[in-house]
């Protein structure tokens, strides 16, 4: 028979208030097993604390059971009490007397009987529990970063500062991301190429660091320390080690009327391409869906140009098999389709623009040389419109936008103005908005400059239309909601801050890691305060705006936090194991492979092994449980037709019990 | 808010079955409005107007007879506040504290013209169902 104690907590007024706590505690001395029951405060305080460890050493107890907030916040902090006063950590039960009982309900004489029938459960649970041993893993001393952009070159450097190996996985040719499309960045207006290609080259020179551009994860198995992934690369038709990056190829390919990505479809491209000068690595891809040579067998101009015979058509694609320890993802955003706003004039007139196409206009390395000129003619505008919240801040039904405001519109939005005006003198620029919403280190300041130095018009209200004129011109037609009148302007260029969004390529992946998403496809924390970089998956992390519409600034930030739990991560030489496992039970198994096939993990294996079962000898094919593949999920308990399976510390007989104290 | 006012905006929310918290004040609504010149009561403010009670004033509007009715407001909203249907419930308000100025099922074949296609009258029923 067990000696047990349970201590139940009053967490200030959150569980007090409506549950009565001393009652939760009287009953709980009628229980079987319980030689103790006391109520708290805060359980969790050091106070608290100490009177468990007290406790045990006075009543001699062998199970705890404290009833307080959810497992999830203090179930270990109470294992560690009972471990460090001699009680197998596994002889603790938490009875979620908060979030599942105080929370839900408005009074005491619903909340008391509920907390009385939880904390009975977890007594009955508990009498049935038996001391449990953590196993051991090793570690895989390398991390896997996917995303080349910003997020993912500062998590890597950072890992790799640190003295650990770490490859990156970069689905585009070339690493920088969003960032190498923009052309300054808020609010101190330095050049962005300026600051992230330095970064880039320390990547690419880094000795820690392995470089998978143009390739993608294909799959991923394994755990926490031990992840084993294959990664695709994909044929890039020339040899990175002799190709120079001199790009004669480039200036002789035939084929040229590709719409370029990079300059978010703005200019064209060659099929052989690099899509800019400082791309790392500095070697162009051929685009087979466009090259001459793969469509009908014919030209071949870049493999003769090629002085140093780099150009291959024959290279495959190739699979590479690596181990990691910790996996960081960091795949970044993508803008929405505009085409939807059709009233906005997206997709009607070449020169209403999207943001970051705006932004290659004005990047010395964009289709313009840095020139801002209207799409349509070529002709420097000397009226610009923007506008805000295109797709930003919509309701959850709304077909064409996301709920969230995209965080950054206001500041490049601010950037942007200022931009024209000290690109094209005596321009005017018209902002559109809904709130302009600046928190942050000089950010205000910095929407203030572009009214008060720069003259730039915002008016707060929406647009409802934009209508091309015969003369070249767009009439914008809005309302100015503090002056309460009709706005109408005729306006050369129109750029729309349209919303970001996680880019696409996260949902295949999060299957892959078994990532929990939100309905707007971000990745979900583990814990949205105090585990904001760790996924729900153990060992993998996350940085950047795969987590949430973020600036660079928040994203190095991120970047650095993301690195740190790897490093803590890899730094260790082994790993504890959750000894919350399956076991199959040899004399009910009867081999019938249903538990195999439900294991989502690959966990449990079958052996032909010798069993006497009443004196009888024989041979039987039985389930064999891999402790170090199984996350104990409990599939195969509930599957398997004969009883046999069980999750340590959840037994089938714990649930029984729980069950019956619940129906009593 | 008197208690008559209070009735009729039970009524009007009831015609309007949407929500005005919902409205973030963007203008979208005002600046789709081809009728927005002749309106004294703007479309974006009908749901702060009915959010603070001041129903008497919307009643006594313009704006309830110059709306076209074309819903592009309703159509644009990007938080589906629908102020075009707001709009419709206040009007319906006035016209039904009047009274009389309603017909029976009965009397609708005689007055419709038998050119009137079939699909407007049940889009317009469709449109003031409630």
């Amino acid at each position: 028979m067990q000696r047990i104690g349970v201590f139940v907590c009053h967490c200030g007024t959150n569980i007090a208030a409506t549950v009565d706590v001393s009652k939760v505690a009287e009953a709980a001395k009628h229980e079987p097993g319980v030689v103790y029951a006391v109520d708290y405060t805060f359980m969790c305080s050091e106070a608290g604390q100490n009177l468990i460890a007290q406790a045990i050493k006075d009543y001699g107890l062998t199970a705890i059971v404290v009833c307080s907030c959810s497992p999830r916040m203090h179930e270990a902090t109470f294992r560690k009490v009972a471990e460090e006063n001699g009680v197998n950590p596994y002889m603790v039960e938490i009875a979620n007397i908060r979030e599942q009982c105080s929370w839900v309900h408005k009074n005491m004489d619903e909340g008391t009987p509920k907390a009385i029938t939880l904390m009975k459960t977890a007594v009955a649970k508990v009498n049935l529990d038996a001391p449990l041993q953590e196993g051991e893993a090793p570690v895989t001393k390398r991390a896997l970063v996917i995303g080349g952009g910003i997020a993912g070159i500062q998590t890597a450097l950072d890992i790799a500062d640190c003295g650990y190996k770490v490859d990156i996985v970069e689905k585009e040719q070339t690493i920088g991301g969003r960032m190498a499309q923009l052309d300054k960045t808020f609010p101190t207006l330095d050049c962005s190429s300026c600051i992230l290609t330095p970064r880039m080259t320390e990547v690419a020179q880094h000795p820690n660091i392995r470089l998978f551009t143009y390739s993608e994860v294909q799959e991923v198995s394994g755990f926490v320390g031990n992840f084993d992934v294959k990664i695709l690369k994909k044929s890039r038709s020339v040899r990175e080690k002799d190709c120079t990056g001199c790009g004669v190829c480039m200036t002789k390919c035939p084929s040229k009327k590709i719409p370029n990505e990079f300059n978010r479809g703005l200019n064209f491209r060659t099929a052989i391409n690099i899509p800019f000068a400082q791309a790392i690595p500095n070697v162009p891809v051929i685009d087979k869906e466009h090259c001459i040579h793969f469509k009908t067998g014919k030209c071949g101009i870049c493999a003769k140009v090629c002085p140093s015979h780099a150009v291959d058509y024959e290279i495959q694609d190739e699979v590479i098999e690596e181990k990691y320890g910790a996996i960081v993802v960091a795949t970044g955003f993508d803008q929405i389709d505009l085409h939807k706003f059709g009233e906005l004039g997206y997709g009607v007139s070449k020169d209403v623009i999207s943001s970051l196409e705006y932004e290659r206009i004005m990047s010395a390395t964009g289709p313009t040389g840095g020139h801002i000129v209207r799409p349509s003619d070529g002709k420097e505008p000397k009226d610009i419109v923007f506008i805000q919240c295109v797709g930003s801040r919509c309701e959850p039904d709304d077909r064409r936008g996301k709920t969230y405001c995209s965080k950054i519109c206001c500041m490049y939005t601010a950037k942007q103005s200022i931009m024209t005006c000290d690109h094209i003198p005596g321009a005017k620029c018209h902002v559109f908005y809904i709130d302009v919403r600046t928190p942050g280190k000089m950010f205000d300041e910095f929407y203030r400059r572009a009214v008060e130095q720069y003259g730039v018009d915002y008016i707060k209200g929406n647009v409802g239309k934009v209508t091309p004129l015969p003369n070249g011109k767009l009439r914008v037609h809005g309302v100015d909601l503090l002056d309460q009148k009709e706005v109408e302007l005729d306006t050369d260029m129109v750029v729309l801050a349209g919303a970001i969004e996680p880019n696409p390529s996260i949902r295949p992946l999060a299957t892959k890691l078994t990532l929990s998403i939100d309905n707007n496809n971000f990745l979900n924390e583990a814990h949205a305060k105090l585990h904001p970089v760790e996924a729900a998956t153990a060992g993998v992390f996350m940085a950047g705006t795969v987590q949430g519409p973020k600036d660079i600034p928040e994203t190095v930030a991120q970047a650095g936090a993301a690195a740190v739990k790897a490093v803590a991560l890899l730094a260790k030489d082994k790993l504890k194991t959750n000894p919350c496992v399956a076991q199959p039970d040899e004399l009910y198994c009867n081999g019938c492979s249903v538990c195999a096939n439900v294991c989502p993990y690959g966990a449990i294996t079958y052996i032909e092994k010798e069993v006497r079962d009443h004196g009888v000898r024989e041979t039987r094919r039985l389930a064999q449980v891999n402790p170090s593949l199984c996350k104990g999920c409990g599939a195969c308990t509930v599957a398997c037709p004969s009883g046999a399976m069980n999750l340590k510390g959840f037994t089938n007989r714990q649930i029984m019990a729980e069950v019956d104290s619940v129906c009593q | 808010m008197t208690p008559d006012e209070m009735k009729v905006r039970d009524y009007i929310l009831k015609i309007y079955d949407g929500d005005v918290t919902k409205c973030m004040h963007c203008g979208k609504c005002s600046a789709s409005c081809p009728a927005y010149g002749e309106m004294d009561i703007k479309p974006h403010q009908f749901p702060s107007y009915v959010a603070h009670g001041e129903i008497a004033a919307l009643m006594d509007s313009k704006t309830i007879w110059e709306c076209l009715g074309c819903s592009a407001c309703v159509e644009r909203c990007p938080r589906g506040v629908k102020p075009g249907k707001l709009i419709d419930g206040v009007r319906q308000a006035v016209i039904r504290q009047r009274g009389g100025s309603h017909l029976y099922p009965e009397q609708i074949p005689a007055m419709v013209d038998p050119e009137t296609p079939q699909q407007l009258l049940v889009s317009v029923l469709r449109r003031e169902r409630k």
